[in-house]
């Protein structure tokens, strides 16, 4: 009886997961993400797939536990909803939709392999949310965030040295200080350090002075053998530069460049070189560097279509399963549909930042929200690439779905930010047409942040 | 069009640009972000095209591999698949009694041994490579349901394989108590129609007789010999020498020799078997009397990088496509000395090979350079026989050209004629193919090698034979082929 609920209960999880994606691309492509009922009905998904799943669960385990966590994470995220719609009146709810789906993704998947870390991420995400609050409402009062320039670079360069002095190896890498990885921190005031440089005229000393910045930012990491970080800060850095020049033949170079210093790193690198043949030919080097991928497109392969059901799959025979390989482990548990409709939600997750960027006056807070979005679309881009073998493995995580507290905690503060610049744009549309009404004269020139 | 408040503000180029109100959409300043936007969703499409393809193509061949536990969780709600060979015989079936306790049941015990393996202290063999099928329940998906609602294990798929157990026996015992591996093969379709190993074991018993098994390496019983025997080539590694000859001279015409018996370089002589003087010859006759003298001659004017490439086309020092398989190892190169290429032209040296690798060798000369890939599995049924998957012959590799083929053909077709597999002419069909005494002592006791075609003009069957301790080919091999191609025309009739 219990493998027949267990059975459907996949395919109603599914169904719902399809339905949300579909939400997700209208909203987006409306760009309507303020819309009440469409966000409710989102929200009604949401606590629809984590009631079906956690039901699954708790049948499969008899773990009471489970029961706990589910009534937890629904106060969390009901609360969580409701302060923003207090606090933010004009915040956006689809970002928030988003970022309680995938969550809630990553403790199903966590609850499933292993409550307590479930129980310890759940906590995580519910005091960074907390905390995060009033990000929004300080980002656009903090006028001089855009003046710290170089505190900005010290801080990135500094933390990451430690990180490669002091950290013990794990996993071939150097991530991890006193508990913490310091790396996801720096994604962000990497991203401020390239804005407030880049966000007046742009001269070629600026240019040169933040190639030099992001330069040793990526150097340190690479020595540090976290490739996947040293990958995301390079393209954030390239897509900046362009960004703020407008000049695509030094996207193309700086590509051209990128692309030089990866077939260098695969001379000069052992780790590189593992990586690339693990890659080309997983089943080939199987009992050694072989070994995780195939586990991983194992459990995908298995999985199928519509996966093997919540607890009737092996993810747990796939190395480090909650931190990088938690898309293998959705994927065969819950389908790859899922896992497509996973990485349709990620995508507009992305364009909805890129259309905040698009909207934004203010050249500062533009690149920022470009910055902290490609970061994001690029480490969900290395993390689902790697895992499916779609590109060599990088070992990033799948922000707010795999297990890492510092993952999550810097996530919910780049989305706090991108929230904070998304009110700050519909402040300026109405400052607009409050201006448009008190003198029908106007019809542009130039705007002053008020 | 201006705002009159802040006039200065134009003028100081080095101040934050702002985009005009009147552009809503942030004209020319926002071509990269939409460019930038543009590109991610396009890569995220990708990713997600990828996902569709790899569940849709590629996934198949990762979750059949015998490396994926995986499906051995299904066991606890389906029962495993039977094995049935291609002529309709059971070779593995699960019996289920009173009590719901399986049982694996082999009712041809040691016949089919190594080829459809064992599924108990590990997984070898067809039990293993198509371990995801025969726990993978195919029937109609309201049988499954109603099966789980009565809380009943569903049945595994069948697996439909090309094995024939006439064949499968008439090599069986074509080896008789003697050690040995005979694989036979379609060359048009890679259908691997019989595959003995030899010493062998009971897999009904298997899990009794395990611990005894795996400490006596005397006997290896558990090797597949077909697959993972690692034997000298001897005379069989003409084939790989006279290729290199042709495609450094363009044809066989120019070869002429005068044997005497022994060949000496560099103080290593060379002997051909008994010392027999061929006297004068021509590259036919000379592979045809499996003269060592002239095919040591003509590998040391080839030289070693040449035989080395031509030896690594031929799949030497590769992964081919058999479960457990063992590569084949050639040594030679640019600097090996002269000894050592006149010993490895003639098939002795360090080369090793495997039956299977020379029944593939056989499959490209008998289907014009092409070698289809090799299968065990004709197709994957429901266990209400509705056929699920066909596997369809696929060509896997092309190793030499047309004409290259046809020559080796030729030089192949004369062994049987008028040279050392002569026991094969005359039986109702025509036959190809090359015999070896691979020394393995000092005392010069051989393995007797035959690997060969049958019906010339079009291909009907590839068999390769090793007997080990068996003497010449003509002595041991040559006659277990030639039962294996007899029960072959006398099991199909080939005359449509």
């Amino acid at each position: 009886m219990i493998n027949i609920a267990v059975e459907l209960s996949k395919y109603v999880i599914l169904t719902l997961m399809v339905i949300y994606t579909f939400y997700c691309l209208f909203l987006t492509y409306r760009q309507r993400s303020t819309d009440q009922e469409p966000i409710l009905k989102q929200f009604i998904l949401i606590f629809l797939i984590d009631t079906v799943s956690f039901g699954v669960i708790y049948l499969k385990t008899r773990d009471f536990q489970v029961i706990f966590l589910y009534v937890e994470m629904m106060v969390f995220f009901s609360a969580f909803q409701l302060l923003y719609r207090i606090l933010y009146r004009k915040a956006s709810l689809l970002l928030i939709n988003n970022m309680c789906l995938l969550l809630s993704v990553g403790l199903i998947m966590l609850t499933r392999l292993d409550i307590s870390s479930a129980m310890k991420q759940l906590a995580i995400a519910a005091a960074g949310s907390g905390i995060s609050l009033v990000i929004p409402a300080a980002i656009r009062r903090m006028k001089f965030l855009r003046r710290l320039t170089w505190l900005y670079a010290l801080t990135g360069v500094l933390l990451l040295l430690a990180v490669l002095i002091l950290a013990r190896t794990s996993y071939g890498a150097k991530l991890t200080l006193w508990g913490a990885q310091p790396s996801e921190a720096i994604k962000i005031t990497f991203v401020f350090f390239m804005a407030s440089i880049l966000y007046k005229r742009v001269t070629r000393a600026k240019v040169i002075a933040a190639t030099i910045v992001a330069a040793l930012h990526v150097g340190i990491l690479v020595v540090s053998r976290d490739l996947g970080s040293a990958l995301i800060f390079f393209v954030a850095y390239l897509i900046l530069i362009f960004a703020a020049t407008r000049k695509f033949w030094l996207f193309l170079l700086g590509a051209a460049g990128g692309a030089g210093a990866s077939v260098a790193a695969y001379h000069l690198f052992g780790h590189v070189r593992e990586r690339v043949s693990a890659f080309l030919d997983p089943m080939a080097v199987y009992q050694n560097e072989g070994y995780q991928i195939v586990q991983s497109l194992f459990a995908i392969g298995t999985g199928g279509w519509f996966g093997m059901g919540l607890c009737q799959g092996s993810p747990q025979k796939i190395p480090v399963v909650k931190n990088d390989f938690i898309f293998s482990a959705i994927c065969e548990e819950m389908g790859g549909i899922f896992g497509i409709c996973l990485i349709l939600v990620c995508m507009t997750f992305f364009l909805m930042i890129v259309n905040i960027s698009l909207k934004i006056r203010s050249t500062f807070y533009k690149l920022i929200a470009l910055g902290l979005g490609t970061e994001y679309a690029v480490q969900v881009f290395l993390t689902i690439g790697g895992v499916t073998k779609f590109i060599p493995m990088t070992g990033v995580t799948l922000p707010l779905v795999a297990y890492g507290g510092s993952s999550v905690i810097s996530t919910i503060i780049m989305l706090s930010i991108i929230q904070g610049l998304y009110i700050l744009r519909e402040d300026e549309d109405e400052e607009i047409e409050r201006i448009r009404r008190e003198d029908p004269g106007f019809s542009g020139g130039t705007y002053r942040e008020y | 069009m201006k705002i009159p408040d802040f006039p200065e503000e134009r003028t100081e180029s080095i101040e934050e640009e702002y985009v005009p109100a009147s552009m809503p959409e942030g004209g020319r300043k926002n071509g990269p972000y939409r460019f930038i936007g543009a590109l991610f969703a396009m890569l995220f499409l990708g990713l997600a095209g990828w996902v569709i393809y790899f569940n849709a193509v590629v996934s198949e061949s990762f979750i059949n591999s015998p490396y994926n536990t995986r499906q051995d969780t299904f066991a606890d709600r389906v029962i495993r698949g039977p094995i049935i060979s291609s002529d309709g015989q059971v070779l593995a079936r699960t019996d289920v009694d009173e009590y719901g306790t399986e049982t694996r049941v082999y009712p041809y015990s040691e016949l089919f041994a190594h080829v459809v393996g064992y599924d108990s202290n590990g997984k070898s063999g067809l039990e293993s490579e198509a371990n995801f099928d025969l726990l993978t329940s195919r029937e109609f998906f309201v049988d499954q349901l109603v099966n789980e609602f009565k809380d009943r294990k569903n049945i595994g798929a069948s697996v439909i394989s090309s094995l024939n157990t006439t064949l499968q026996m008439t090599a069986y015992s074509a080896l008789g108590d003697r050690r040995g591996a005979v694989i036979a093969m379609e060359p048009k379709t890679g259908r691997i129609l019989a595959m003995v190993s030899k010493p062998d074991f009971d897999p009904n018993t298997i899990a009794e007789s395990w611990d005894y098994m795996i400490q006596d390496e005397n006997d290896s019983s558990l090797l597949n010999r077909a697959v993972a025997g690692a034997y000298p080539p001897g005379s069989v590694f003409k084939i790989v020498t006279a290729l290199d000859y042709y495609r450094k001279h363009g044809s066989f015409s120019g070869f002429s020799f005068l044997c005497e018996g022994r060949i000496t370089m560099m103080d290593h002589t060379i002997h051909c078997y008994n010392e027999t003087v061929h006297g004068s010859e021509d590259l036919y006759s000379a592979f045809a009397n499996s003269c060592n003298c002239a095919f040591a001659q003509a590998g040391v004017d080839l030289g070693g990088s040449s035989l080395r490439k031509t030896a690594e086309d031929l799949l030497f020092n590769q992964e081919l496509p058999f479960t457990q398989y063992r590569s084949s190892t050639f040594t030679l190169d640019a600097d090996s000395g002269i000894p050592l290429i006149m010993q490895t032209s003639i098939g002795q040296g360090n080369t090793l090979v495997s039956p299977a690798h020379m029944a593939l060798i056989a499959c490209a000369v008998a289907n014009g350079g092409t070698i289809m890939k090799p299968q065990l599995i004709d197709e994957i049924q429901n266990s209400q026989g509705d056929v699920v998957r066909t596997v369809k012959p696929t060509e896997w590799k092309t190793i030499m050209t047309q004409d290259e083929a046809q020559a080796l053909s030729a030089l192949m077709q004369g062994v049987v004629e008028n040279g050392t597999a002569y026991g094969l002419s005359g039986r109702g069909y025509t036959a190809a193919g090359k015999t070896g005494s691979a020394e393995f002592d000092e005392e010069g006791s051989s393995h007797s090698w035959f690997v060969g075609y049958s019906n010339v003009s079009s291909p009907d069957l590839v068999v390769a034979v090793i007997v080990e301790d068996g003497g010449t080919g003509s002595e041991s091999a040559v006659p277990a082929a030639a039962a294996v191609f007899d029960a072959y025309y006398s099991t199909f009739d080939t005359s449509g």
